[in-house]
């Protein structure tokens, strides 16, 4: 992964450093306290570039489910972005259903979701 | 069966001549034994012959008659054909000479024809030629074998025929000289090899390892390989610029050690999607509030005439701002959703520790920034250009910079004891146009009566008097004969937007001077406005001469700073905190009180009243701070003594426009808006300036 940034260049070492710091990890886990603790929000899931979440606070099945579909729906939906404009990309995703809204924010690496009951 | 019927066939063909039939018979049983003899013998005697033989009757020739060459050409054209065949062409109505002739010409034809030797003719032929032929073809059994043979070697047949004339040929010059005979002898003769035998080999090797490989390119694809590649290019263009070679071997160390730290919980990627998701979720749970926010306009406003209301919206707050008091809000210039707050405590008792916080309005539920400090933050300012700088100023009498751009929770520059800080706490931070060397520069007042410039300076703040407050420009006598220095203590200034150099300062003494930055020692002007301290000094946006000022004497005044007495006073009945002018219309202010109301003037509509007066907190107890308009939406944010920052929104009659006139279009601008406000003055102003004449009624509290 790392190779991959020095090659590229798309990161200077001094963000990268700052990006990986302590600090920026401890708010990014308190921020995703912070969202979990919020009102009507059900779960939370981090799933990787291969669709593998690697954070959840659902269950097991559930979380596999939600992650293997909205993986690749959020890709597809980035490459619909994408191929409609190259310099364009995908920022955020929100699904609203009857029950719920489930909000996909893609990463570099990383898709966030959240499963959100606004009504609540 | 079909040899026979050839012979029979031969036997009809040979019917002319039947005397060769019979050399033939005899020689065949020669030529089965020395046919190739005989040939070689031929071969010899043909270069034999060249030598010797010369006819008696040969023509004596001389060499050079020998020598002499006649060319013959062979041709295919009949010599005898004719040459002007011509023929009447009807088309053109004349002869015309044929140019195609035949050049076939037949010496011999003869017809034949078979017979089915079974059929009745064939049967007459034969009883016919019986007596001449049946002995000798049938009968004989010389004739048996050839016959044989002749079965074996079909394609032969002829050859052998041949080569009897051949030897036959070639007797005769030597014996008979009977006739010419055919020098074409030929013959032709194969043999087959053994052919070698087949053989076949075969091995097979171990496959080499295949691997399926398929991708779809699409246009991003491309489009990101591009990208990358024009980045790499762009490196390989610096990288001979750069001299400082050592550094990049520097660095992919230090990545590494990035690399094995980020993957080890690499989960501080996702900070900007755990940011953009944490607004989404609260726009979710927050989503009437947003809806208001943005599309409610109060419809009993109609029905109320003048009056109008406050919407609460969000309400910020935060676990570490309890109990401490808002000090501060600004808007931040950039992006209209965030302000920054900041707490501290305005009770000499309590004092502790302080808080800058920055709000947005896309996520109530959490601040943005957090910078804890020990002393209780009194002030802040953002810079207009470079919005990241954040001024602040504390209780014990220090000013500092947050950047925040740089992730650390201190403040980036600091004050000290030894770089001029304050003595008292500092009550007001501003920042100015940057300087003429680009650093930029604010300026704080405190209650130890210092106006101070501070500059930064590369990585220090270099601070510069401006200028010293003292109290009614004298000395006080002390006991004993002890001459006392009196200062005074600034608690609010504002500086003027268009004259650079003006700005107003309002003391605790209740005194606003106005100064310049070209003196430092005198006043421009001293203005008795108040009982009490002032809170706030603030020139109206839009017109240059007005300025308001609030005080925790009860009252609001509004002023024209060439004129000494307040153009308006306003009684809130409670010590006022703070006043604000609204940023789109000049005669619209907003003015909070500690016993937790609002009080919003349309000095257009109404001169003497609040046209909205309301109570925004829940408990009685609780004191409004301070008060901001935002620069762009219809809202307003008040803070509270408690640490609580609540958003209101203005209802239509709050920020109505002068009606329009009939056939005129509505006005619009700056100008317009200073208009407004110069009407409104002159009304109060004539009564002033006849003496009290009459007493306008807002105008009261100097006589």
């Amino acid at each position: 992964m790392i190779c991959n940034y020095a090659t590229l260049g798309v990161t200077t070492p001094l963000e990268l450093l700052v990006s990986c710091g302590p600090t920026q990890k401890a708010e990014v886990e308190e921020t995703l306290k912070r969202i979990q603790s919020h009102k009507g929000v059900i779960g939370t899931i981090v799933v990787n570039a291969e669709g593998i979440p690697i954070r959840t606070t659902l269950d097991n099945s559930t979380t596999v489910q939600y992650a293997g579909l909205l993986h690749q729906l959020s890709m597809k939906a980035k490459s619909t972005v994408r191929d409609i404009d190259p310099q364009n990309d995908l920022t955020f995703l929100r699904i609203r259903s009857k029950k719920h809204e489930i909000m996909v924010a893609p990463d570099k690496e990383y898709l966030l979701i959240v499963i959100q009951n606004p009504s609540e | 069966m079909p040899t026979k019927q050839r012979q029979n066939v031969a036997a009809v063909g040979q019917i002319p001549k039947p005397n060769v039939l019979k050399p033939s018979k005899a020689a065949s049983k020669k030529k089965d034994d020395d046919d190739s003899t005989d040939v070689g013998d031929g071969v010899e005697e043909w270069t034999q012959a060249k030598t010797l033989i010369k006819p008696r009757d040969q023509l004596e020739l001389t060499e050079a008659e020998l020598n002499e060459e006649f060319t013959r050409i062979l041709t295919a054209n009949n010599p005898h054909a004719p040459q002007n065949i011509v023929r009447y062409s009807f088309k053109e109505r004349a002869y015309k000479a044929v140019s195609m002739v035949e050049q076939l010409a037949v010496h011999f034809s003869l017809d034949g024809n078979l017979l089915h030797k079974d059929s009745d003719e064939a049967r007459r032929q034969k009883l016919r030629m019986g007596g001449l032929e049946g002995p000798t073809h049938i009968d004989s059994p010389a004739a048996e074998p050839a016959d044989n043979m002749e079965t074996e070697e079909h394609p032969g047949t002829p050859v052998p025929a041949a080569g009897d004339e051949g030897a036959d040929g070639e007797d005769a010059p030597k014996l008979k000289e009977r006739k010419l005979t055919n020098q074409f002898n030929f013959s032709e003769r194969a043999s087959q090899s053994l052919n070698n035998p087949l053989r076949e080999r075969a091995c097979q090797t171990e496959p080499p390892p295949r691997e399926v490989f398929s991708a779809s390119a699409n246009q991003w694809e491309i489009y990101d390989a591009y990208v990358e590649e024009l980045k790499k290019q762009q490196k390989l263009k610096e990288k001979p610029k750069a001299p400082a070679s050592k550094k990049e071997e520097e660095t992919p160390s230090r990545r590494r050690m990035g690399a094995t730290e980020s993957q080890s919980d690499d989960i501080s990627k996702l900070a900007k999607s755990c940011k953009i998701m944490e607004r989404m979720v609260n726009q979710n749970s927050f989503d009437d509030v947003t809806q208001d926010f943005k599309y409610f306009e109060d419809p009993a406003d109609e029905f109320r005439g003048q009056e109008g209301t406050l919407m609460p919206l969000w309400k910020f707050q935060q676990e570490q701002a309890k109990g401490l008091a808002v000090t501060a809000l600004c808007w931040n210039p950039n992006y209209k959703d965030l302000f920054a707050v900041a707490h501290g405590s305005y009770d000499f008792m309590k004092q502790n520790r302080g808080l800058v916080l920055f709000y947005s309005l896309k996520n109530p539920s959490f601040p943005e920034y957090l910078f804890s400090a020990d002393s209780g933050v009194m002030c802040l300012d953002l810079h207009r250009d470079h919005p990241y700088l954040v001024a602040a100023g504390f209780y014990d009498g220090n000013v500092a910079i947050y950047n925040l751009k740089a992730d650390t929770p201190q403040p980036s520059f600091i004050s000290s004891a030894k770089s001029g800080k304050h003595t008292d706490p500092v009550w007001q931070v501003k920042w100015q146009r940057d300087d003429m060397d680009n650093n930029p520069n604010f300026f704080s007042v405190s209650s130890d009566g210092r106006v101070v410039s501070w500059t930064l300076v590369k990585d220090e703040l270099v601070h510069s008097d401006v200028i010293k407050l003292s109290f009614s420009g004298t000395t006080a006598s002390g006991p004993e004969g002890l001459r006392l220095h009196i200062h005074g203590s600034g608690t609010a200034f504002d500086f003027h937007w268009q004259t650079e150099y003006l700005y107003l300062v309002g003391t605790e003494e209740g005194n606003i001077h106005k100064c310049s930055k070209a003196y430092s020692s005198k006043f421009l002007d001293t203005y008795e406005a108040h009982s009490m301290a002032v809170d706030t000094v603030r020139w109206n946006p839009f017109h240059p001469k007005v300025f308001i000022s609030c005080s925790s004497d009860w009252t609001v005044k509004i002023w024209q700073h060439d004129v000494k007495s307040p153009m308006f006073v306003f009684d809130l009945s409670a010590p006022v905190a703070d006043v604000a002018w609204a940023p789109y219309s000049s005669t619209v202010f907003a003015a909070v009180t500690v016993d937790g109301k609002v009080h919003v003037f349309d000095l257009s509509v109404n001169k003497y009243e609040a046209l909205c007066q309301q109570p925004v907190v829940a408990k009685k107890k609780t004191k409004l701070t301070h008060v901001e308009f935002n620069p762009v939406y219809p809202i307003l944010i008040v803070g509270d003594d408690r640490g609580y920052v609540t958003s209101l929104k203005l209802s239509p009659n709050l920020r109505k426009m002068p009606k329009e006139k009939k056939g005129q279009e509505a006005q619009k601008g700056p100008e317009v808006e200073v208009a407004k406000l110069d009407k409104l003055l002159a009304l109060v102003r004539e009564p002033d300036i006849q003496q009290g004449e009459t007493e306008s009624p807002t105008h009261r509290a100097e006589y």
